[in-house]
């Protein structure tokens, strides 16, 4: 069984990860993670909400402090002052002042980087907001607020990505244009680490990182992942491979399986 | 320190600011409503010849209590709000210093500030006749420092509130000691020596006794110059130990 991912020939790999252990309190939500997330594409991470995914990702930019292991993110430990130019990060839940306008939140994350206002209107007609550009943040509704967050991302061009559920309460039709444009981006060499609980989403995915209780279940493609699971649907997939774990770690089939 | 990411906060937060307008119709209007009250609480005060208005004592300090008070209210629920919504996370994972969105604060709100003073001073001055013989305009920059004291105190308490409804509450902690014990009520020589040693390191002491400087002496003195740059000291120490409650990291 094939589980590792081909990496493209010659190119370092955008965030490299070893033993990542994260404790909060008694509670051990990242149980040793290893790693490698490839350069240029897009990468799902997912797993049942709680399986610590908020966690991980904030781990890789560098909000999050590690109780043991290491993550390296283009070359350089996670959370480098020079790497707050490279890498965006935009929190499930949208984090913009709701009092401004969609184009002063941009613009104002925009000036961190050095943006331009045209960088702005770019970043916020990407995201299919240009005709509420003038709006207060507030009066939008939710699906448009968590574009502006994502806009605000996009203003500052990072060369790494990190979106935690970028498509939670977005129609059908939005949610395709999003994972279009996300493609383009990887295509133009931006590399992305996108965060669902919605499995038919690892299809947009060149590669996939399965997590659950802090633990990676597999590093694979999405034809992988419908390969060990055996099912065309990913869901079922995902499922089928998680009682396949269970069945290995319970010890009475273990037990039972030494009987035998 | 890098001055587009300071000013680029400064006008956001005043952007912010601008969307809402009754709060500064409140800032601007209430120390002079406020004042008002004060004046005709004393109007018929009968006073033996040569001894100053208690308005022209009283007014005076409001002038400098006003600014710290609104602007510690306004920045501790600001940097709340910014603390839970995630954008102060957001925020510290872009390339911003945190001195830069400190600063960037202390410069909006003190604008704030120095607008509210000049309303409340002007109204002392030419409606209620406020009798002091120094300079009006040092009384507005002592309300300015005033305003940076209570910016630089709401930044760091708001460190240590979870909610709006926790962040108000330290309004009796850090704030009403202060206005008790800088002589509004009693003049500090005559306050037990414990009130008194307490007194002599809160910093709003600081100011009540530079307006009394003010308001005594027609050039600006030494002693003002002092308590003006013991606030100032005082206000840089407060605003280091905010920044220590930003955290780029969560443990």
């Amino acid at each position: 069984m094939n589980r590792h991912v081909a990496e493209p020939a010659g190119v370092a790999p955008a965030v490299e990860a070893s033993g990542v252990h994260v404790n909060r309190g008694r509670t051990r939500i990242l149980r040793g993670l290893d790693f490698t997330i490839g350069a240029g594409r897009i990468t799902g991470l997912l797993g049942p909400s709680g399986s610590g995914k908020t966690t991980l990702m904030r781990a890789i930019v560098g909000a999050q402090r590690l109780s043991a292991g290491s993550v390296t993110v283009l070359g350089q430990p996670a959370g480098t002052a020079a790497l707050r130019h490279d890498v965006g990060y935009v929190a499930q839940s949208p984090s913009v002042y709701p009092d401004l306008s969609v184009e002063a939140n941009v613009r104002y994350f925009g000036a961190m980087h050095g943006a331009t206002a045209a960088d702005a209107a770019e970043a916020i007609d990407a995201v299919g907001l240009k005709d509420f550009a003038r709006q207060r943040t507030v009066d939008l509704s939710g699906g448009q607020l968590s574009r502006v967050s994502l806009a605000s991302a996009l203003v500052a061009r990072p060369r790494l990505l990190v979106l935690d559920e970028p498509t939670v309460g977005l129609d059908p039709v939005l949610r395709a244009e999003l994972w279009e444009r996300f493609a383009a981006m990887a295509d133009a060499g931006t590399t992305l680490l996108v965060s669902s609980h919605v499995m038919e989403e690892a299809s947009h995915c060149s590669s996939l990182l399965l997590l659950r209780e802090g633990l990676l279940m597999a590093s694979l493609t999405p034809a992988e992942l419908g390969e060990r699971g055996r099912s065309a649907d990913l869901e079922l997939a995902f499922l089928q491979l998680i009682r396949d774990a269970e069945r290995a770690a319970s010890p009475t089939d273990r037990n039972e399986s030494q009987v035998a | 320190m890098n001055p587009r990411m300071m000013l680029a906060t400064s006008w956001r937060v005043l952007d912010q600011l601008r969307h809402d307008r009754r709060s500064i119709a409140m800032i601007l209007v209430v120390p002079a409503l406020l004042l008002t009250a004060v004046y005709y609480l004393y109007e018929n005060e009968t006073l033996p010849p040569g001894v100053p208005r208690t308005f022209d004592r009283v007014g005076l300090m409001m002038l400098a209590i006003f600014p710290f008070v609104v602007m510690f209210l306004v920045t501790s629920i600001t940097m709340l709000r910014e603390r839970t919504s995630g954008t102060l996370e957001r925020l510290l994972t872009t390339p911003i210093h945190k001195a830069d969105l400190l600063f960037g604060y202390a410069i909006a709100f003190s604008i704030m500030a120095a607008l509210q003073s000049l309303v409340a001073t002007a109204v002392a001055y030419w409606i209620f006749g406020l009798d002091i013989k120094g300079s009006p305009g040092y009384v507005v920059m002592i309300a300015v420092i005033n305003a940076v004291l209570g910016v630089a105190l709401g930044l760091l308490c708001s460190a240590f509130a979870r909610t709006e409804f926790q962040a108000v509450q330290f309004m009796p902690v850090v704030v009403v000691p202060q206005i008790l014990l800088c002589g509004l009520f009693v003049a500090r020589d005559r306050m037990n020596d414990v009130l008194e040693n307490i007194s002599n390191v809160l910093p709003l002491t600081f100011s009540v006794d530079a307006l009394k400087e003010i308001a005594s002496n027609s050039e600006a003195t030494r002693l003002m110059w002092d308590d003006a740059t013991t606030i100032g000291i005082i206000v840089l120490g407060v605003l280091v130990l905010a920044s220590l409650t930003l955290r780029r990291q969560t443990r």
